[in-house]
């Protein structure tokens, strides 16, 4: 549905995007991870038509954002950064001018502003000024007048930046909702939306796409090796000395939870599950086993792995 | 076609919907109307030179007032790149937004007509200098506010916006009257230049297309000028 080529953007001499490709498939959710500034909002910015590409381009459904960029923005649903709207304007109105800017008929935008005011729950706001709203029916308001032309695909930047926790998880529901009929790209900087809502995840960084892939996979192959917190009813210098160089080991942490009771945090670099030889050393030695639990890297440690300086 | 006119009613309205759009209308009407009303009978002649003669005055301050916002406003709200990501080209966008600043334009100087009709009761009046006026009163303002359209496109500030309006449409007025300080043949390039000039050759009532050529053309580059600024995607 959208293939990024080769994508190059710069201002001046700087590069906020460096030879980016990657692409969505038809109705899948993309998730834009990425620090502050790493260049997601300028990607969205080219595939959007909103800037043009320095070098590399765009194919949104066959058509070049060089080439068709009209058609290209018949296609896409758009709801910039910070939800700009125009704030002196009723819903209604400012969905009626978005309609029409977007080229409904003026026969079926009565029917579209009815669906979009269904889905979003506009129903209550319709009359009111735009300006007189709260931020998560800005926001709603937002994805209303992206979706109204019903268009195939729809890109929104940071949609639940700035609202409160219970607006958040209703426009998360909105997105899983909308993200089933259409192909959605979405950029955020908080991790577990894109564990929620998203199929795919992208993290970029300084501009260059460093890692592809489902949020599951990215945890696999992204984190190094595992944690294990293995607690024993032992005196805490004799586990130690045990466990100093066994199986290429490291001790992370090691507390004395008791007089004869230790919680040690052991990591390694070994990809497999290290518990069952844990649990036979732990039989060998005639120690009480209390704890045993394996770690693995959240999709945070990822992302900070991944986008640290 | 029908996208532009969507996009002027909506400046329209945006304008209606605010106070501005009322002081604005009533301090033009009131300069307008004391320097008509408090000649008209010590002149006692039947012409609207008066009004024709404070509104160019008039309109430095009130064109970058209105065009201050159309550019400035939508960049710093964010909107601007939402509107300029819609299945429009920019020029409908400048288009749309030009025509709503005309017409408004017009409404302030169409109560004017008032005046005209007053003074048609009373003598008579010489219909072809009126006409003349008017339509100098159009291309005047049309190409001003293209100007103006174009410093808003420039910032972010609305400030900055106006004064920068004021600074070239101030200068345009002015150029023409500073052809004693330089030599012959650049005098008339300067005369050539003025928004004044101009406009006072449409006053006398004769329409010559050399005048309505100049306000075309300086409108016309004035939004090319704008065109090149948006393409340019300012942050």
């Amino acid at each position: 549905m959208i293939e990024v080529i080769g994508l190059s953007k710069h201002y001046g001499d700087e590069r906020a995007v460096d030879n980016i490709s990657f692409e969505v498939k038809t109705g899948e959710v993309l998730g834009f991870l990425g620090p502050n500034g790493a260049g997601k909002t300028t990607t969205m910015k080219v595939i959007t038509c909103y800037l043009p590409p320095t070098v590399g381009t765009v194919v949104v459904d066959g058509v070049d954002v060089r080439k068709g960029s009209l058609e290209v923005r018949d296609k896409i649903g758009y709801l910039p950064e910070n939800t700009p709207l125009y704030h002196e304007m009723t819903t209604y109105d400012y969905l009626v001018f978005m309609a029409t800017m977007r080229g409904v008929e003026t026969a079926d935008q009565t029917k579209r502003i009815a669906e979009m005011t269904d889905v979003c729950g506009l129903g209550s706001v319709l009359g009111k000024r735009i300006e007189a709203l709260s931020k998560g029916f800005r926001q709603r308001v937002g994805l209303a007048q992206a979706m109204i032309h019903n268009p195939p695909i729809l890109i929104l930047d940071e949609p639940t930046t700035g609202l409160d926790p219970n607006q958040i998880v209703e426009i998360r529901g909105l997105i899983r909702k909308i993200g089933k009929k259409k192909t959605v790209i979405l950029s955020t900087h908080i991790l577990s939306e894109v564990q929620m809502s998203c199929d795919r995840a992208l993290i970029i960084h300084r501009g260059k796409l460093v890692a592809d892939g489902t949020p599951e996979d990215l945890q696999n192959s992204f984190s190094k090796g595992q944690r294990i917190r293995f607690g024993v009813q032992q005196h805490i210098d004799s586990v130690r000395s045990v466990l100093s160089g066994w199986n290429g080991i490291e001790i992370a942490d090691a507390v004395s939870t008791a007089d004869d009771e230790s919680l040690f945090t052991l990591t390694t670099n070994r990809p497999d599950d290290l518990r069952p030889e844990l649990f036979r050393l732990a039989v060998d030695q005639k120690w009480t086993l209390t704890e045993l639990t394996r770690e693995q890297a959240s999709l945070e440690d990822v992302f900070r792995q991944l986008t640290a300086d | 076609m029908h996208k532009m006119w969507t996009l002027t009613k909506r400046e329209l309205h945006s304008y209606f919907d605010s106070p501005a759009a009322y002081v604005v209308m009533s301090v033009f009407l009131l300069f307008s109307g004391w320097f008509f009303g408090s000649t008209l009978f010590l002149e006692n002649t039947a012409s609207l030179r008066t009004v024709f003669d404070i509104v160019p005055f008039i309109f430095l301050f009130f064109i970058p007032a209105i065009t201050m916002s159309t550019f400035a406003e939508e960049r710093r709200a964010g909107t601007l790149e939402l509107l300029l990501t819609l299945p429009v080209r920019d020029w409908q966008v400048i288009a749309g937004k030009l025509l709503a600043v005309v017409l408004f334009l017009m409404a302030a100087v169409s109560l004017t007509l008032i005046y005209a009709l007053t003074i048609a009761a009373l003598g008579d009046l010489d219909f072809g200098a009126t006409f003349g006026g008017y339509l100098g009163l159009l291309l005047l303002g049309t190409a001003s506010a293209a100007i103006g359209m174009f410093a808003s496109s420039l910032t972010r500030n609305q400030i900055v916006s106006f004064i920068l309006g004021f600074g070239i449409i101030f200068a345009l007025f002015l150029i023409d009257k500073m052809t004693v300080f330089v030599p012959g043949w650049m005098a008339e390039v300067l005369q050539y230049l003025g928004t004044d000039f101009h406009y006072r050759n449409l006053l006398r009532g004769v329409i010559d297309t050399r005048d309505v050529l100049y306000y075309v053309s300086l409108t016309v580059f004035a939004c090319l000028l704008t065109s090149f600024t948006l393409s340019r995607r300012p942050e």
